[in-house]
């Protein structure tokens, strides 16, 4: 093979976008500042920087292995729990504070930055123990302030009218979708700032999946989240902004309506038009 | 050459070498499993049938009172005025009091443990299975979630694994004497409960840390997630949202460690077992005693009674008679942790 000549057009290298323009608005609540992470030897992000806005959401995509989840639960420390997985380069601060410093409580951490999976995982508890959870486990037990903080959160997740009638029921007899927004209420009952969403509907069918889509709309008014998608027109619907990762590396950070209408990457473009992936 | 061979001709059934072998094996694999059922169920009829007649009357109240709530006694056979009388100690010397003329020159046979009844060696069982699980099973459950949750794998992990395994293959006769050696003599603890208790539950740790941490790990990883998300520091998360749901899988693996507990002679006759004791465990002068005093136990007294006096006419109830009670007190302890599992698996359904 000969050198390849100067770049040319037809040529794709993986280029890092460069950070889309501020919203003068928007203050960013988290900066990801050329991040490195590895589990074990196997290198899993490769300098990613990117910053996420205060109230908006901001949507990570790519295919599977490209890295995004890594990224979600490099934000709340989660991938901590890993033995060997650790960040080797860079900086993740939220408001201004780098998380990976030692000093930093990982516990006071999680109750701002918090947390809803892929798979919902209610406790085989009653749906009122659910909602307490975070809140008893930091000692609180005045039963009219978590009484109202039950209903503020399933009416925050728009599940009261649902469930008001068997908040001491078990939540593992709700449906799948329910079991969801569960999720999502017990994360906004402990009051977090940001909310992390790993591929939040991927098991929920159409409707379920349109009434957490309402649900993300209506809550980016009090919570900044982050939202990992496989599915892109969730990403296009529900988003603000969207990263859009490729073998561990950023390759284009944007508004959506840009990512999508007109991304500056063609991988990006071959992706959103679902050429690969 | 043969015509070619149709469909029809094929798929009718033709005796081939691997069919037959298909069918021996077949056979043989059936016969094994029923052989194993057949041995169990000789067992149990033996010991049913013949333990039972000792235990159940025929009359109201249909039960032996005396052999369930008497401690054991020495049979005492007599002829007196052409009748073969057969009485236990105490009655013998209420009738030895009533007749002491008439008594003089009668031949009286005695036969030790062959009257009364075995209620101390209950006792002594149910409260060595007692105390050994409970030590077993805060001991073993502390462990497993050590390692099911703290540990991080590594050379002295597996070693550590490696060696509780192999704590589970040692025989327990050595278990026995290595509980006599440290607690006995080395600890001074004498012939005790406490002694016995803890050699006891040495010898089911590997069981209890084995079956607990399974039980652990099949606790899904989302609940650990979703309560570490929520804030919760590790410790939380464990109690709050894993050790429950893991209760019931823990309870199973005490189960098997009830009946080995229980069944276990070697252990014990070291280290808490006594031939023969008058006061029963509770008559203690202060509540410290409790611990350091040895108690009579069944499977001991089985084998006191099978082999270590003289066999006879009479010895034959006793040895019966306990081996039903004893078969049928490990059930009762058993059933209870089956039924607290029960309740537990129906409270944390997932």
């Amino acid at each position: 093979m000969s050198e390849p000549a100067a770049p040319s057009t037809a040529a794709r290298p993986v280029t890092v976008a460069a950070a889309a323009p501020a919203d003068p608005a928007a203050r960013a609540v988290i900066e990801i500042d050329d991040v490195d992470f590895s589990y074990g030897p196997s290198r899993a992000l490769h300098d990613i920087s990117l910053a996420i806005h205060e109230r908006k959401v901001t949507a990570f995509i790519g295919p599977s292995g490209c890295g995004k989840s890594t990224l979600l639960r490099c934000l709340n420390r989660m991938n901590d729990l890993i033995d060997g997985a650790r960040v080797t380069g860079g900086e993740i601060r939220i408001d201004g504070v780098n998380i990976y410093d030692p000093r930093v409580d990982v516990i006071e951490l999680r109750k701002r930055v918090g947390m809803v999976f892929q798979k919902s995982n209610p406790f085989p508890k009653s749906i009122y123990d659910n909602i307490t959870y975070g809140l008893r486990i930091q000692g609180m037990k005045n039963k009219a302030r978590l009484d109202e903080i039950v209903e503020r959160s399933l009416r925050g997740a728009a599940l009261w009218d649902e469930v008001k009638d068997r908040l001491h029921e078990s939540a593992l007899g709700m449906s799948g979708g329910q079991q969801q927004r569960l999720c999502i209420a017990r994360a906004i009952a402990v009051e977090p700032e940001i909310i992390l969403m790993d591929e939040p509907c991927s098991a929920l069918d159409p409707i379920a999946t349109a009434k957490v889509e309402e649900l993300i709309h209506e809550l980016k008014r009090d919570f900044t989240i982050v939202i990992v998608t496989h599915n892109m027109q969730q990403a296009a619907r529900c988003s603000d902004r969207t990263a859009f990762f490729y073998l561990g590396k950023l390759v284009e950070y944007a508004e959506t309506r840009t990512i999508f209408m007109n991304p500056a990457n063609p991988q990006t473009e071959a992706y959103v038009s679902g050429r690969f992936g | 050459m043969s015509p070619p061979a149709t469909t029809a001709g094929m798929i009718y059934a033709r005796p081939t070498p691997a069919k037959r072998a298909e069918r021996a094996v077949f056979w043989l694999l059936r016969l094994s499993t029923y052989f194993v059922l057949a041995c169990a169920a000789c067992i149990f009829l033996d010991i049913g049938l013949k333990g039972g007649a000792v235990v159940f009357r025929k009359e109201a109240p249909f039960i032996n009172v005396p052999f369930l709530t008497r401690a054991p006694e020495t049979l005492n056979v007599l002829e007196f005025e052409g009748r073969k009388l057969t009485l236990g100690d105490a009655a013998f010397r209420k009738f030895r009091a009533e007749h002491e003329a008439a008594l003089k020159g009668v031949r009286v046979e005695t036969y030790v443990y062959s009257a009364g009844g075995i209620f101390p060696n209950i006792v002594g069982t149910v409260l060595l299975v007692a105390g050994s699980i409970f030590i077993a099973l805060v001991l073993g459950v502390l462990s497993a979630i050590y390692l099911s949750e703290y540990a991080t794998e590594g050379p002295f992990i597996r070693f550590l694994r490696l060696a509780i395994v192999n704590l589970a293959g040692v025989p327990s006769i050595v278990f026995g004497l290595f509980g006599f050696g440290l607690f006995v003599i080395a600890f001074d603890f004498g012939v005790s409960l406490l002694a016995g208790w803890l050699t006891l539950a040495l010898m089911v740790l590997p069981i209890i840390i084995t079956a607990s941490e399974e039980a652990l790990k099949a606790v899904p990883k989302g609940y650990r997630e979703g309560s570490l998300a929520l804030g919760a520091t590790k410790l939380q998360a464990i109690t709050t949202n894993v050790l429950p749901y893991a209760l019931p899988g823990i309870l199973t693996s005490s189960v098997l460690s009830i009946a080995r507990v229980a069944g276990e002679t070697a252990p014990i006759m070291f280290t808490a077992a006594f031939v023969v004791r008058d006061e029963l465990p509770w008559q203690v002068q202060q509540w410290t005693d409790f611990f350091f005093q040895g108690v009579m136990a069944l499977p001991y007294h089985i084998y006191v009674v099978a082999s270590k006096i003289p066999q006879n006419e009479y010895t034959r109830d006793v040895q019966y008679g306990t081996a039903f009670v004893f078969l049928f007190t490990v059930a009762a302890i058993a059933m209870t942790a089956v039924v607290l599992r029960l309740r537990l698996r129906r409270k944390y359904k997932w």
